[in-house]
């Protein structure tokens, strides 16, 4: 069976414009058109949080591919428009605008959006989320005026939010209901590390803490009442709670949805004609029992690389070792693997100094690593994880162990 | 404008004339040359974005960063003392003319 003679992409996010590019970058001569809510060319999202945010790049610099890119590689993008109905039968894309595109395949990159919270002053002026150019660029503004900050959640973008604040001289006040920072991307050292870190740059954090209401006067959010009755002035709130998938289009075609469009280890949903990939994709991953979904730029670029080889006629599972970064408190943390969950950690190097890697085992097997500061563990983990690294916990805790010498022993 | 050439192991070079001040691994993505993926966005955290310079123009670049010389540490392709991450090269006017030989696999 030959490629498909037409590709319809839905996102134009990182997984949606990869896929297209590497249909045109592998010779793929048939229509490509790419379905995206947002205005403008796809774009970079990770500095929405970081640089950008800290106004140390302007967002033209986000740009995946200029717009002449896309003209001359003949990629249809069709811009402020939404899908809202797959007609599997007919393999017809129904558009928000009553427009319906034919497709031979389609990708779903739907992404994700923000999960809310159900909250008393959540309509106040000032309270803001953080997932597109423009919410970065409004919540840039406001920071300007803005004396204080209150911001739910320590993951990856509350914390990383807190420190573009805090290095701008705002008040940051950051209100988790765990016990402690990013549960859900980091073990538990690494978290106690950048907690610290965190408030020796003068952020408040604060743990086991839920917002009551928020309160305001004048329609202008100006407080944040806690579960523990305490009052946080901000004029700012960021809401920052972690995503959804975006995979009602696939539940409503009849495709198996579990909290994300399921795929096999080929990145195809129960439909042949259709695949899924990104952040709203749950897929088969080597690294965990049971099908996984990961948020994340590697997760999204590398899964739409496979997708376009696919199409182009290759058969390889996806099997990409994952990986993850957040820049905080003048930090970087870089995660191989997976590492939240272990049972075990072996922490190598020196925290005092800003330069350790956790090593993470499950089953007495490593199944990540994360590095601060230490930028070749972080490449020799990801390539050790590739196949079993073969390492014991027992070994990793030897006084003189190296990962990165023992990356290339092996 | 500096000209840059992309020489893949196998196949044929791309040049490009590339706007001042942008990186090589930025410009080759934009003109989608493969054999650079450069999926971190330039950050300096995925090398894989390894390039050979030609030995004429390894004087004319900044120096090699603590972080850069550890990413190189690692990379797929075999480390050689011509390895930069093209990520950290900024294109200027005395570039001009650059050659960037590709390895033929990044991670």
């Amino acid at each position: 069976m030959g490629a498909p003679s037409s590709v319809v992409i839905v996102g134009t996010g990182q997984g949606g414009c990869e896929v297209a590019a590497a249909l045109r970058a592998g010779g793929y001569a048939g229509t490509v058109t790419m379905v995206g809510e947002e205005p403008g060319v796809p774009y970079e999202r990770p500095p929405l949080s970081k640089a950008l945010l800290a106004g140390e790049i302007a967002p033209e610099q986000l740009a995946l591919r200029p717009e002449a890119y896309f003209q001359e590689r003949q990629i249809e993008l069709l811009e402020s428009r939404r899908a809202i109905r797959i007609d599997r039968p007919g393999r017809r894309l129904e558009l928000d605008d009553g427009t319906l595109l034919p497709y031979e395949h389609l990708v779903l990159a739907t992404g994700a959006r923000n999960r809310t919270l159900e909250l008393e002053g959540l309509e106040l002026d000032g309270v803001l989320g953080l997932r597109t150019l423009a919410d970065s660029l409004e919540l840039r503004q406001r920071l300007e005026q803005a004396q204080s900050i209150v911001i739910v959640g320590a993951g990856f973008i509350g914390l990383e939010v807190a420190s573009v604040a805090r290095r701008a001289g705002r008040e940051v006040t950051v209100l988790e209901l765990a016990e402690r920072a990013m549960t859900r991307t980091s073990t538990a050292p690494t978290a106690a590390f950048f907690t610290q870190a965190h408030r020796e740059h003068g952020v408040r954090l604060e743990f086991r803490s839920a917002v009551r209401a928020l309160r305001g006067s004048g329609g202008r959010v100006s407080a944040v009442e806690d579960s523990n009755g305490a009052r946080h002035a901000a004029q700012v709130v960021l809401i920052a709670v972690g995503v959804q998938p975006n995979d009602e289009l696939a539940a409503d075609a009849g495709l198996p949805v579990a909290a994300g469009v399921l795929v096999d280890r080929q990145l195809l949903s129960g439909d042949p004609a259709i695949s899924a990939l990104g952040d709203c994709a749950r897929f088969p991953c080597a690294l965990w029992q049971s099908p996984v979904l990961l948020e994340s730029v590697q997760n999204a670029a590398d899964q739409a690389h496979a997708v376009a080889m696919r199409i182009l006629g290759g058969d390889a599972p996806y099997a990409t070792v994952p990986w993850f970064w957040s820049d905080q408190a003048g930090l970087r943390l870089q995660i191989a693997g997976r590492s939240a969950d272990a049972e075990q950690v072996v922490v190598c190097g020196d925290p005092e100094a800003g330069r350790f890697s956790a090593l993470c085992f499950r089953e007495e097997r490593l199944c990540g690593v994360e590095s601060v500061g230490r930028p070749g563990d972080h490449v020799a983990a990801r390539r050790l994880l590739t196949s079993d690294p073969g390492l014991s916990p027992a070994a990793a805790a030897a006084a003189d162990f190296d990962l990165k010498a023992y990356a290339r022993s092996r | 404008m500096p000209s840059v050439t992309y020489q893949p192991e196998n196949g044929p070079p791309t040049q490009i004339d590339a706007p001042l001040g942008a990186t090589a691994r930025d410009v080759a993505l934009a003109h989608g040359v493969d054999g650079i993926i450069g999926e971190c966005g330039g950050q300096l955290m995925c090398a894989s974005c390894h390039v050979y310079v030609d030995e004429a123009f390894l004087h004319l670049l900044p120096a090699i960063s603590e972080d850069e010389e550890e990413m190189l540490e690692s990379t797929a392709g075999e480390r050689l003392a011509n390895s930069r991450l093209s990520c950290q090269i900024k294109l200027t006017e005395e570039l001009d003319g650059l050659i960037l030989r590709l390895p033929a696999e990044q991670l």
